[in-house]
Order: structure tokens, then sequence, then C-alpha cells
């Protein structure tokens, strides 16, 4: 690829077709524009004129120039340019290794080195290299996992950053004896140790671009409780400019919802590389809180997982009555001490205090309980509250537990208690035995100096082993511990002051009262306090800072809990028993250095802008450029008028079809007669004959609800200038002489109704005595109705209509008047006879018009009492015609409504036949 | 060839005339054709005039009734309504196939003012022809259903010269063209119908693009049957060239006209024909 400053070309050997171009600017110069031809009888008289100007010859020099452009973008978008191509000018060859630091302060940017890697890939794809892709996190055994770039592209959505800092430590350990390659190092931008010697050894392997970006990187501290307030500390990288970020404290609300429960804002000054804040929460809230969040970012290293560290337990301290002045005898003393700095305290009556559901009530040498009080303890603890009980003279001297188990008292007592290692004893002061694995506090290390001198006495029982979480090294029970429902009551054998031991003096004391969950540590706990016991991780951050819970992971040890995030210790929420130790990516007073590279090695951060190919920009502008110099030669030969004018008319085309629908108010009674079957006739003005047609389909429809399952509902008049007829399967149209002619949009509805399927019943109501020559005056109307209407050619109903048999087996059609033909749409000239039937294969259509003048309606109109309203025929005779005239309409309802089904019917032997098949 | 060929033809050919001829039906009807006789003395039915008898006039001339309420013999003159001959020489030549911007071609429209004014003359009792009809003019409707059939052929030539053959002495002319092509076959035309006894009008049959020449660009004219051909770098310099000829040749014509004591006027296809009827109906009366 030839590059000519930021621009290379693919094929640049095309770009000497520019030197053509001069060539080109002569031979359009001397070709003038084509002319127009026109044929114009006034030639003759053009004969011999001279063009005044000799200039308009030649194509004008800005026409020249546009075509110039327009050719030389041509050539140049062809010649394949590609904004930034590769920097190197020629293909390299040889493996290239693609080294990404992927830990969490590389996640803010994830998806532009992934971009930027698919970019280096595609080119070595380009190049035919072979690459291998290393993540810091995942540095292979040895060598180097060599595939070619294509395989790798397809696996580059799958990396994901991890949470923690990998570090270079496993790099340094297997690039020493890497063979020659290229490395492409996507650094995270900060420093870990190693860098330079890692660094070194890729230098040895071959070069070494290094990609950072060059954003300074931001970490969130863990949250510290100092002085009352959750004290939050935001990092950066490398100093910059004043920045002002969003911190949000998550938790769930009292619903269980995780919501952001407060904010803090942290502004970094200009210069600074970080920041503090003070977040005062009440206890409530802060005890609620899970996590802190930079807003806006997504980085493990953003978010800051809350534990036990920032939750101050409630305790209630209940001693036995003060003995006066004696302030370092006072059984709470050390308890206030021990507990003051990590615990919320509160001493008063026991019955204020349940009601102000603390976490843990401490009852310090109290023995007897006032009855009432004891029940609300017993039901507190059954709650999941934790009673923790302190031996003492008055817990010796009384009866509880004695002889039965006090529901309050994990063992029953021995009466009397025993004195140890006193003037008047047997032995010497007992030492403690190292807690049992079963014990929660398993790993605490017992200091040779708490001597136990008095204890209580546990009477000696079946589940005394297993309730016993601490003893002597004689085996005798010194702490001892049950369940009670959710909660547990648990009795320290001793006095909580230093009179019958010296336990309470000790840091073991405190760390005892930590384990029991009944303080909680105030920072991270030292690796010695948290030794021997197996932490199971809860849920865990991802590298994007998103947390998800953690599954089947093995439990952890509690001394490495003290360590940093790692591979082993992935950031998340740890969880032993009660107690919840947050694992940050960012620890404690961690730093974040920005990675200082050698003088040799220039980070650069424009592997994302992969090369552009232009090729499209410059062909595109040609093609408009071309498009221009049409107008312009339309302009020049004077036919751009017609050119503007199609333009013109491809521009309205649309205006003129794009018409708004007229909103139309729906009459009701129109919305009733789409809801069922409604016959109509159509008003003609004669204020009678409108009643004879309104009675006749009242009539129809009363023989069709009585004889068929068609049931009309009440006739309506239609008229032909207002109403919408596309809601009537069948108008009945009486013709009277006087009738008006419709208006020619009534006209146009009309049409539409019939174009629609629907059907007009024309009758002239004069026994068509006038035949087809229209000599009556109703059938002169008719004529004169019926021209503007869009009808089909007409024939008598033969005798194979489907009106024939749609509903009855028919042979005339009579009204009051009978024996004359009645004239339906004519057949298509290419029926055929069915098949072995006595009728035509007449498929197709419902006739759009029949037409008669045997005044069906006279014939059908009954009165209020339902008894005919006009006589038809005389005797007998006349009732079998009106009865025939019922049963032509309801034919005529039946065609209307069901079409040509009788006449497929034909069909059925043949069709039960091939179904048998 | 066949009975069925010669019918199918024949009826192609009249396929076209009823609404040529209808049109120029309607457009005679249009005018309102008043008694006219030739305003002069002669044979005919209408009284003209009572003049005193002179020497050799026959004595049943003399109108007693009028002589019998004074002393002097009177003759009634009646008005000269003898039937004049017209001959129309309708231009069918290529150039007056012309038309644009949709409007009729010079053709149609010639000669549907001269069938109009064909049928205005039967009507009127004159006798009607062609001048290039075989046959010497005569009146009645067939006659103008004979011109209308002649009228649908084209002529293959590029531009019209005036074909006399039928000249009736002391008769009518009227030529129909657009007088675009060489105008000595014209004025040969009119010195032999005048030489004839012959007076008569020249009507002009213009399309409005002729007389605007609203051209522009880089143009390549060519006449209508593409013998004539003239390139131009821009017409639209042209213009006032090609006016200036354009009026020069309306003037030569006119001045032609009136030195033999015809009319001449110009009509263009995009004014209404009865305008023009109207004014050939009038100048052909005023000559008489």
């Amino acid at each position: 690829m030839w590059a000519l400053g930021p621009i290379g070309f693919a094929t640049p050997w095309l770009l000497l077709a520019l030197a053509g171009l001069p060539v080109l600017w002569w031979l359009l110069r001397a070709v003038p524009p084509a002319p127009i031809r026109r044929r114009f009888p006034g030639v003759v008289l053009l004969l011999g004129l001279e063009d005044r100007n000799q200039q308009s010859d030649r194509t004008p020099w800005w026409l020249l120039l546009l075509r110039m452009l327009a050719v030389a973008g041509l050539i140049i978008g062809l010649a394949g340019p590609v904004l930034n191509p590769d920097r190197a000018g020629l293909p390299r060859s040889g493996p290239l290794l693609v080294f990404i630091d992927n830990g969490w302060a590389a996640a803010p940017d994830w998806a532009a080195r992934i971009e930027a890697v698919d970019a280096a890939l595609a080119e070595a794809a380009q190049d035919g290299r072979p690459v291998a892709v290393v993540l810091a996190s995942d540095v292979p055994g040895e060598g180097l996992p060599l595939r070619p770039a294509g395989e790798w592209r397809a696996r580059l959505a799958g990396l994901e950053p991890v949470a923690w800092a990998p570090g270079y430590g496993a790099a340094m350990a297997w690039a020493p004896d890497l063979p020659g390659t290229e490395v492409l190092w996507l650094s995270d931008g900060l420093d870990h140790e190693g860098r330079a010697t890692l660094l070194a050894m890729y230098q040895r392997a071959g070069d070494v671009t290094v990609a950072e970006p060059p954003a300074p990187r931001l970490g969130l501290l863990p949250p510290r409780f100092e002085d009352g307030a959750v004290k939050l500390e935001l990092l950066r990288s490398a100093e910059g400019g004043e920045r002002t970020v969003q911190v949000a404290a998550i938790g769930p609300d009292p619903n269980g919802i995780e919501r952001t429960l407060a904010r803090a804002e942290l502004t970094l000054a200009p210069g600074a590389l970080r920041a503090e804040t003070a977040l005062t929460l009440p206890p409530e809230l802060r005890n609620r809180l899970t996590r802190f969040e930079v807003e806006g970012m997504r980085s493990a290293g953003s978010v800051a997982l809350a534990d036990d560290s920032l939750r101050r337990r409630r305790v209630a301290l209940v001693g036995g009555a003060d003995r006066e002045g004696l302030e370092l005898l006072s059984p709470l003393h050390y308890l206030r001490q021990a507990l003051e700095p990590t615990a919320e305290l509160i001493e008063g009556a026991l019955n204020d205090l349940i009601q102000a559901s603390p976490d843990v009530v401490i009852l310090a040498d109290v023995a007897t309980l006032a009855e009432p009080d004891q029940r609300a303890l017993a039901e507190w603890v059954a709650q999941g509250g934790l009673l923790l009980r302190f031996a003492g003279p008055r817990l010796a001297a009384s009866d509880v537990g004695r002889g039965i188990e006090d529901i309050l008292l994990p063992v029953r007592l021995r009466a009397g208690g025993r004195n140890v290692g006193g003037a008047m004893s047997w032995g010497s002061p007992r030492a403690l035995a190292p807690f049992s694995d079963q014990s929660p506090f398993h790993g605490l290390a017992v200091p040779d100096d708490v001597l136990v001198s008095a204890q209580v006495l546990a009477e000696p029982g079946p589940d005394l082993g297993e309730r016993t979480i601490a003893a002597l090294a004689d085996g005798t029970p010194l702490v001892t511990r049950k369940a009670l429902g959710e909660g547990a009551v648990v009795l320290v054998h001793v006095s909580a002051n230093a009179e019958w031991s010296t336990l309470p003096l000790s840091g073991l004391f405190v760390q005892m009262l930590e384990r029991l969950a009944v303080s909680t540590r105030p920072t991270r706990p030292e690796a010695e306090t948290l030794a021997g016991t197996t932490w199971q991780a809860e849920q865990l951050l991802d590298g994007f800072g998103m947390l998800v819970k953690a599954e089947a992971m093995a439990g952890v040890e509690g001394e490495r809990l003290a360590g940093l995030a790692g591979p082993d210790l992935p950031p998340g929420l740890y969880a032993e028993a009660d107690r919840r130790i947050a694992v940050n990516a960012l620890g404690a007073g961690a730093q974040l250095a920005p990675a200082n590279w050698p003088a040799g090695v220039v980070p650069v951060w424009d592997v994302a802008r992969a090369a552009q190919p232009l090729g499209h920009l410059f062909l595109l502008a040609a093609l408009l450029l071309l498009l221009v110099d049409i107008l312009a030669a339309l302009r020049l030969s004077g036919r751009l008028g017609g050119a503007v004018a199609a333009l013109a008319l491809i521009g309205l085309i649309p205006l003129s079809e794009a018409r708004a629908q007229e909103g139309e108010a729906v009459d009701p009674a129109q919305l009733a007669a789409a809801a069922e079957v409604t016959l109509a006739h159509i008003l003609t003005g004669d204020a009678d004959l409108d009643a004879l047609a309104r009675a006749g389909l009242d009539g129809l429809a009363a023989e069709l609800t009585r004889r068929s399952s068609v049931e009309p509902a009440p006739t309506i008049s239609v008229n032909v200038e207002a109403d919408d007829l596309s809601l009537f399967p069948l108008l009945y149209w009486p013709i009277s002489a006087t009738q008006p002619l419709p208006s020619p949009a009534a006209y146009g509805r009309l049409n539409r109704y019939l174009a629609g399927g629907g059907l007009i019943l024309f009758d002239t109501r004069d026994g068509n005595l006038s035949g087809t020559g229209g000599s009556t005056p109703a059938g002169q109307r008719l004529r004169a109705l019926a021209a503007p209407l869009d009808v089909p050619p007409l024939e008598p109903i033969p005798l194979d209509h489907v009106l024939t048999r749609t509903f009855y087996l028919l042979g005339d059609f009579p009204g009051r008047y009978a024996g004359q033909p009645v004239w339906a749409e004519a057949a298509p000239p290419d029926a055929e006879q069915a098949e072995g039937m006595p009728f035509r294969n007449l498929n197709d259509g419902v006739t759009p018009v029949i037409i008669g003048g045997n005044d069906w309606a006279g014939a059908w109109a009954l009165d209020a009492g339902g008894r005919p309203l006009l006589p038809v025929g005389r005797g007998g005779a006349g009732e079998r015609q009106r009865e025939m005239a019922y049963r032509f309409g309801v034919n005529l309802v039946m065609h209307v409504l069901t079409g040509n089904y009788k006449s497929d019917q034909v069909h059925v032997p043949a069709l039960l036949e091939r179904l048998g098949q | 060839m066949s009975p069925a060929v010669l019918r199918a033809r024949a009826e192609a050919l009249a396929q076209p005339l009823p609404p040529l001829l209808a049109e120029a039906r309607q457009l005679a009807a249009s005018i309102q054709l008043g008694e006219h006789g030739r305003r002069r003395p002669g044979m005919g039915d209408a009284f003209w005039q009572y003049r005193p008898a002179m020497q050799g006039d026959p004595a049943r001339a003399i109108d007693w009734r009028r002589s019998a309420r004074s002393d002097q013999h009177f003759v009634q003159e009646k008005e000269w309504q003898a039937a004049q001959s017209v001959v129309l020489w309708v231009d069918r030549s290529a150039a007056m196939q012309f038309s644009a911007a949709e409007r009729v071609t010079k053709a149609d429209r010639a000669a549907v003012l001269g069938l109009a004014l064909a049928s205005l003359l039967v009507r009127g009792g004159e006798r009607v022809g062609l001048s290039d009809m075989p046959s010497p003019p005569m009146s009645g409707d067939l006659q103008v259903e004979r011109m209308a059939r002649l009228l649908m052929a084209e002529e293959d030539v590029e531009y019209g010269e005036p074909r006399l053959t039928q000249l009736p002495a002391h008769g009518r002319a009227v030529f129909l063209s657009d007088f675009l092509g060489p105008i000595e076959a014209v004025e040969a035309a009119l010195a032999r119908a005048t030489g004839r006894g012959l007076s008569g009008v020249l009507l002009q049959v213009l399309d409005p693009v002729e007389e605007a020449f609203p051209f522009a660009g880089r143009t390549l004219f060519h006449s209508m049957s593409g013998g004539l051909r003239h390139e131009t770098r821009e017409a639209a310099d042209l213009r006032d060239a090609y006016q200036a000829r354009l009026a020069e040749r309306k003037a030569a014509l006119s001045a032609l006209a009136a030195s033999h004591g015809w009319r001449c006027h110009t009509h263009h296809t995009g004014d209404t024909p009865a305008a023009a009827l109207l004014w050939l109906y009038h100048a052909l009366e005023r000559q008489r």
C-alpha cells in the first residue's frame, strides 16, 4: 500500500490515470455540447444567419472544471484510498502477539480495546500473519498460542476483563522464552509490578507497540467508617483538570428493592490524585448499604462493596445493680470498652431495650428476670436475636438453671460454681484450651496469660459437648451456646469483669465478641483474626463492576481474605455465619500509579482508528459532480426547463396523492344496520310507494325469519343521496314514474355498490307490460334511472339460474303479477352444461341487478295485523301466487347472502370422490 | 383488391372525415348568415332599387305599379344573386404539419377554416372547390365532403406552392398557407389569378412558436421532412434576426396582396378559428 500522508491507496497505479486529465480537458474543450434537434418550419428564414457569439462553441471553463473534478474523484475513488493505513506501509510478516491487560482498569474502555485488537487482527489477517492473543490474567503455559487471525477475531467478543489487577507475575514467567514476534501491548494505563521487566522481555522478542488509553483511570477505595460518617475516597491514576464524580450508595430499601439510597459528590481538584468525602447517614440507612458505585463508569475498580465494617450492631447492655464507686468492678465496664468503637450501645430497662430491637442483648451477671421480661426476651431470641450472658456472683448464687434447663441459659448449672487458684482451693487457675474446629473461635490464638480463677459449672448432660464452644484446659466448658428459634443464647461462664478471670483484660475478649458477631470490626480484619475460618463467596463482582451471584465456589481461607483480590480471591462479598467481608478490587490504601514507559516506547491510542476506506466517499462525490454536470449541461443547451419540470413533477406526485381522509360521522341507524342483515329499499319520493316498499320488505323479513335462519333487522329506507349503501346486501328499488334522477355523486355511490357485490332489485310494478320497449311510464323512468348505472349485459333469468334453487325450486318469480320475464346478469357465453346436471356451470358472481315488473313488494306487504295488504290474483290460485312470491323473496335473499353456493353444489360429488381417495 | 380490403380502406379514410367536417360545420354555424345579396343590381329575387327607365330597357322590365304613382317610368332592379365561384387553395405541405405545445397543426387549422368557409359559401348558394381539384367548383354539401376528402391527403413537398388548375374567371380565390415557401411562387400564382380576373384573400396560418421563436441554447433546426437544416450555437441570439425576417416576409406578402387588390391576414393556431373565419367571410364579402 502506497501512502500519501495519512491516506494510502490500495491500487496506486490507477492514480497514473490522473495524468490523462489534461488530455480530457483538451478533448472536452474541443467538443461542444450536443445540440438539440428541433423540427421547425421557420428554418427557411434562418438560413444564412450567423451566430453572433463564437464563444459558446467551447464548453465553459467551470463546466470543464466540474467534469475534471468528477473524473479525478472517480480515479481517486477507484484507486482505493484508505485513511490511516498500516503505519509501516508495507505488509508485515511473522507472528504477532497481542497482549491485553485485562484488569479492572481496562474495563471502562473495554469495547474500544476489543475494537483496536479487532482492527489489528484484521490487518494481520490481511497480511496472513499468525496471531496470539494473550490476556494478562490468562497467560498460556509456554510458547505462543499462534492461530490464524480470523480465528482469534471470532473469539474476541468472548474476552472479558477480570475484576482484579492481574499483574505481570505470570507473564514474566512465560515471556523470557518467547520466539521472535511483534508485540502489541494493550496496557490498562496503570503501573503494575514488573512492567519494565516484561517490556524488556518483549523487546527482546521483537517490535513492541504499546497502546494505552489517554484518560486517567479512576478507582474507588473501600468505604471506611470514621467519626460517625462513611468516608469515601476516590483515586485517579494521572493528574488532570477538575473532575466531579457522583458516587451512588446503593442498598435495598425497606421493601428489599435495590435502589440508590444516597449520593455523594467527589470533586478531584486540578492536579489532585485523590478526593475524599464523608457521607453522614442515619444508622438504619447506613446498615442497609451494600455498595458504592461511581456513576457512569463500568469497572470493578469503581465499585466498593460495603460489609460489616459499615454496620453497627445495636447492643443492649443490662447489668446487675451497680456497686457504687467501683467502676472498674462493674460487669459492664469491660464490655463497654470493648464494644464502644464498633457497636451502638444502649442501656436501660430490659423491656425498653427490646422495644428498640437490638441485635444483641448482653446480660452481665443477671440471674432472674421478671416473668414478662423473660417471655419478651425469649421471643426476641427466637426471632433471631443473640442473647449473650455473662456469669457472676449473682448468677452463681441464684437458682436459675438448677435442676431443669432455663430457656435463657444454654446449659444447666451446678450449684455454687467453683473457685480455682485461690488460697482455699485445690489447684491453680486454669488456662484456656485451644479452640476446637467446631467452635466459632477456631483459629484465634489463645494467650497464655488468660487465666480463669472462678466460674459457674455446667451440669454434665448429653448435649453439653456440642454446646460447648470454648473450654478450659481441663475441659471444663467456658463458653456454651444453644440455638433458640432462629437466634442463640450464649453463656460465658465467667464474669464480664476481671474478678473471675483475666479474659476481659485480654485482646482475645474483643476477638471473641467479634466472632460472636456482637461487635463488628472497624477496619479490615488482620490475617490472624481471620485465621481458621472459611468464607463462602455470596456475590462476586465481574470486571465491569456488576454483582453476580456466586455459584459453586470453593470456600476461601480466612487468612487469604486479608490479602489483595486475585484469581483465587475474586472481588465480591464473602460470608461466614453472620459475618460478611467485602473484598474489593482496590484494597484499603491502594495507590493508582500511571504506567511510565521508557523513552523508547511511546504509547499510542489510535490503534482504534482503524484503516478507513475512503473510496466510496470519492465515488459519491464524483457521482454528485456528474449530476451537477448534467444539470449544468442541460442549462447550457437550453433543456433545463423540461428537466426542472420533470423533477418538480416527481416531487409533486406524492403531494397530490397524499390526501387526508375525511372522517365521516356515523349514523346510529347505519351502525345498527351494519350489525345485522338488513333489507333496504330506496326512497322514491312517493310516500305511498315508500310505505308499500317498506311494508313489503318487512313482510319478506318476517317470512325469512319464519322459514330460514336469516333473521333480518327491521327494514331501512335509504336515501340514495345521503346514506351509505355498502351496509345493505340488497336494495329494493320500486320505480315510480315521477321519481327524480339521483345526482351524479349518488350514481357514483350506486355504481360502487354494484361493483362491490351489492344487488339492486328494480321493480317497475307494472307487470312488465312494456317488455323491453319501455312504453309504460315506469319502464321509461327505469330506463332513464338505470342509464348511468354500470349494469352488465342482461338476459331473462334462465331456468338454470342459481336463483331458481337457492332455497326453493322455482320456475317463475311472481309478485302481484306473474309470468313475465325477469332480467338478471347474462350468463357467460362459454357456460357449459354441467356433467349429469340439468343446468350449466355458472359459478362466480352474484348478479348486480334484477329487473322485473312483478310488484313483489305488493305481494309481500303485510299490514299491522299480519294480513296481506294487497290482493293477489283470485282465490286459491292467488294465495299460491303469493306463496310463490315469498319463495322468490327467500330465494333472492339467499342468493344475495350465499352467492353461488347452490351452484357450487354441482361439484359436491366430485369433491366427495376426491376426499374418499 | 378484394371488396373487403377496399371497404376497410374506405372506412379508414372516411373515419376522420366526420369530425373534421363536423368541426368545420360547427364553425360555420357560428356565423350568422343574413340575407346577403351581391349588393349590386342584377339577376335575383330580392328587390334592390327603382331606377328611372332608360333607353334600351325592355318594356316588360318596367314596374308599372311604381310608375303609375308618378310621371316617370321606373324599372325595378333586383339584387344580383348570381352564384359566385370560389376556389380555395389549402396548403397541405409538410411545413403545415407543424404544431407546438399540443396545438392543432397548421394544416388542420387551415383545412378546418377552408371547409368551414366552403360550407358557409355553399349555404349562401355559391360554388366552391379546391384550386387543385380536377373538376370546377360546384355547389352542394357533397362538394364540401369531396373537398374534405381531398384535404386529408398530405402533400409530399417541403413548402407549399399554390397549384391553380381551376381558375374560374372572375371568381374568388382564397389561399390558406403559412407562406413560408418561396414567395415567388405565390407572386406568380397571384399574377395568374389576377390575370383571370380573380380577386381574393391570403390567409397566413402560423403557429405562435413560429412567431415568438422561444428557443435557446445550441440547436439544430431542420425542416419538417428534414430537407433543410440550420445549426446555431445559441438559438436565443437568432430570435431578433428571425423575427425581423418574418416581419419582412409578412410585409412582402401584404404588399403583394395589395398590389393585386387582394387582402392579406395572419392567423395563429393559438387563436380561436372563428375570428379568422369571420375575417375571411367579410373579406370575401367586401370584395364583391
